[in-house]
């Protein structure tokens, strides 16, 4: 673990040191102590001067009475379990395929990779085009029958709509990461089990799915943590819904951004903001177990 | 590979094909939606073969987003960042690595922990001390002295607002202290016994030994860096700075406008391509740093 041969200097490691924690310290611990803060007090009234109104777990209390605060904590869970079980099954198939190394199968590597280069404003940008009631791909559903398709009125569309967005972002990670897992596997064990007379699909299930376990549950627990707070979220929602419509798809991280920008609600925002930390803390934790167990494994 | 599986081979194909119609469909239709006229794009169905109105639709795009100075604010800011982390990144995890010292578990842990405080959760006290950069400093004189200072830097639109931010890197720390961690031990032996400071041992060794790494880490920041939109899009009030992506936003079609949207695919086609051609050409190292970061 630690460098057997190391050097000794009072100020070089201070000063290379240092740029990084001044950034850090401002525009993150900083940052961080003011949303802490603020969940726990209230602005004065009126905007007066005056210190901070310490006022315990009353704004978290008001967080957890209000019915729109469960409501956009059920879409997230929607919103982020199905846009990974779609984005991590849609990568697993085609990584299993393209892993089968079928003549010109280099090629379709060389596509699948391409979605994550789209940011995530852009991805939405399009989608929203191609997903548009009265035009783009799927319109053409209204002439049989109207609204048949409609995301900017029904919401339980606009929440498929934004899921597709972010699983067709994510199939380019979940695919390398995939195929990556999927090459360390070692071709001797390969050739073994199709000596001993199993076939591909066989291989597949019994060999390939059991090995690439750590990588499937690491991308599990990542796809998670993107979906409930990641910038994606952000960025498709804002571009397609902004959160509408009628709140139908006013998932967490995009409800605080609003709350403390529009609504100008920072403590109520503030005491979203450190549940959702909570949330991350708890995925990073999984997270660290499992990679502890992954190295005993090896 | 070693037996005849024809018929599997058949369904695997018709998945991959099936896949890539997944994946590049979109990408076509974002292009021939930016090739076509007005009338064209909102025809339903929806015609999947190019127009002819291209270059017409690029150009409304490139002026009506003002395109020409976002990109070129897009890309001052993801080179910034992009070295600004790769030096970073070198430099402290090297402090974590190569010097002996009990400050330098916290120090680690400290950068370790920013990954639990995304932007978004942290949004409205960032964007307060970018305007006032000084405010933790003035407080801390003015509780340690009593003497109020006037000290003032806002970094509201400007370039290091864009940048400074978003600059702090703990996956990059990681993969540099990664690499520091497998070179030999003798290495460092050898050059303290050819009389190298560590100054020296950083520049003359470690940073050309680690040029692979960088260049994997350069592509991801690059793609990360440009990618970027919720900060942008606060912190620039002025069109000075305002970034492509930001300025995407504004082609955009709402209730009251025409939908106009051939105009905005060219938009997004357009703010869509560097990231992609850095991915689609240096795809290998795209795919190192991407995986070599998450370990």
């Amino acid at each position: 673990m630690n460098k057997r041969a190391v050097f000794k200097s009072r100020w070089l490691p201070i000063l290379f040191a240092l740029p990084q924690l001044l950034l850090i310290f401002f525009f993150f611990y900083w940052p961080a102590t003011s949303v802490l803060t603020w969940a726990f007090s209230l602005e004065p009234a009126f905007g007066g001067a005056g210190d901070r109104l310490f006022v315990g777990w009353d704004n978290f209390r008001d967080v957890f009475a209000d019915r729109e605060y469960w409501q956009s904590v059920a879409l997230s869970l929607v919103f982020a379990f199905t846009a990974t079980a779609l984005s991590m099954f849609i990568a697993f198939v085609l990584a299993i395929c393209v892993d089968r190394q079928l003549k010109g199968s280099g090629i379709f590597r060389f596509f699948y990779i391409w979605p994550y280069a789209i940011a995530a404003p852009a991805v939405g940008l399009a989608f929203r085009f191609i997903f548009a009631p009265e035009s783009g791909l799927i319109a053409v559903v209204n002439t049989w029958s109207p609204d048949l398709w409609n995301p900017a009125k029904f919401g339980s569309h606009a929440m498929i709509l934004v899921i597709i967005c972010f699983a067709w972002k994510w199939i380019g990670y979940n695919f390398i990461f995939m195929t990556a897992g999927l090459q360390s596997i070692p071709r001797s064990l390969i050739e073994a089990s199709s000596m001993d007379g199993s076939g591909p699909v066989r291989r597949a299930i019994d060999l390939q799915i059991p090995l690439l376990a750590p990588t499937l549950f690491f991308l599990l627990v990542l796809n998670l943590t993107e979906s409930f707070v990641g910038p994606d979220t952000y960025g498709i929602v804002d571009l397609t819904t902004e959160g509408g419509p009628n709140g139908a798809t006013n998932v967490m991280v995009y409800r605080i951004v609003s709350e403390a920008f529009q609504g100008l609600n920072y403590s109520g925002a503030a005491s979203q903001s450190l549940i959702l930390i909570g949330l991350i803390m708890v995925f990073t934790f999984i997270q660290f177990r499992f990679v502890e167990r992954r190295v005993h494994y090896k | 590979m070693i037996e005849r599986t024809p018929i599997l081979n058949m369904v695997t194909y018709f998945i991959m094909i099936f896949g890539l119609l997944l994946i590049l469909g979109p990408f076509w239709m974002i292009f021939t939606a930016s090739t076509q006229s007005l009338a064209q794009v909102n025809a339903v169905p929806f015609n999947l073969l190019p127009g002819t109105d291209f270059v017409h639709n690029l150009q409304a795009a490139w002026h009506r987003a003002n395109l020409g100075p976002a990109m070129l604010n897009s890309l001052i800011m993801a080179l910034l960042v992009m070295v600004g982390k790769i030096v970073l990144a070198s430099i402290s995890a090297f402090a974590i690595v190569y010097f002996r010292s009990p400050l330098r578990h916290v120090f680690f842990w400290l950068v370790f922990m920013t990954l639990m405080l995304p932007l978004e959760v942290r949004v409205v006290p960032t964007y307060n001390i970018a305007a006032d950069v000084f405010e933790p400093v003035r407080w801390l004189i003015q509780t340690l002295t009593g003497i109020e200072l006037s000290l003032q830097w806002n970094l509201l639109n400007s370039y290091s607002g864009l940048v400074l931010p978003v600059i702090a890197t703990a996956t990059g720390t990681f993969l540099y202290r990664q690499f520091y961690m497998t070179l030999p031990d003798e290495l460092t032996e050898a050059a303290k016994m050819d009389g190298a400071r560590p100054l020296r041992f950083f520049i003359d060794i470690l940073l050309p030994l680690s040029r692979t790494n960088m260049l994997a880490l350069a592509t991801i920041m690059f793609v990360y860096a440009w990618n970027q939109y919720l900060w942008p899009k606060l912190m620039t009030t002025e069109a000075d700075y305002q970034t492509a992506m930001v300025a995407m936003t504004t082609l955009v079609p709402n209730i009251n406008s025409l939908p106009e949207w051939n105009v905005s695919m060219a938009g997004a086609l357009i703010i869509m391509l560097p990231p992609l051609i850095i991915v689609a050409a240096l795809q290998r190292w795209f795919v190192r740093g991407l995986v070599s970061t998450e370990k």
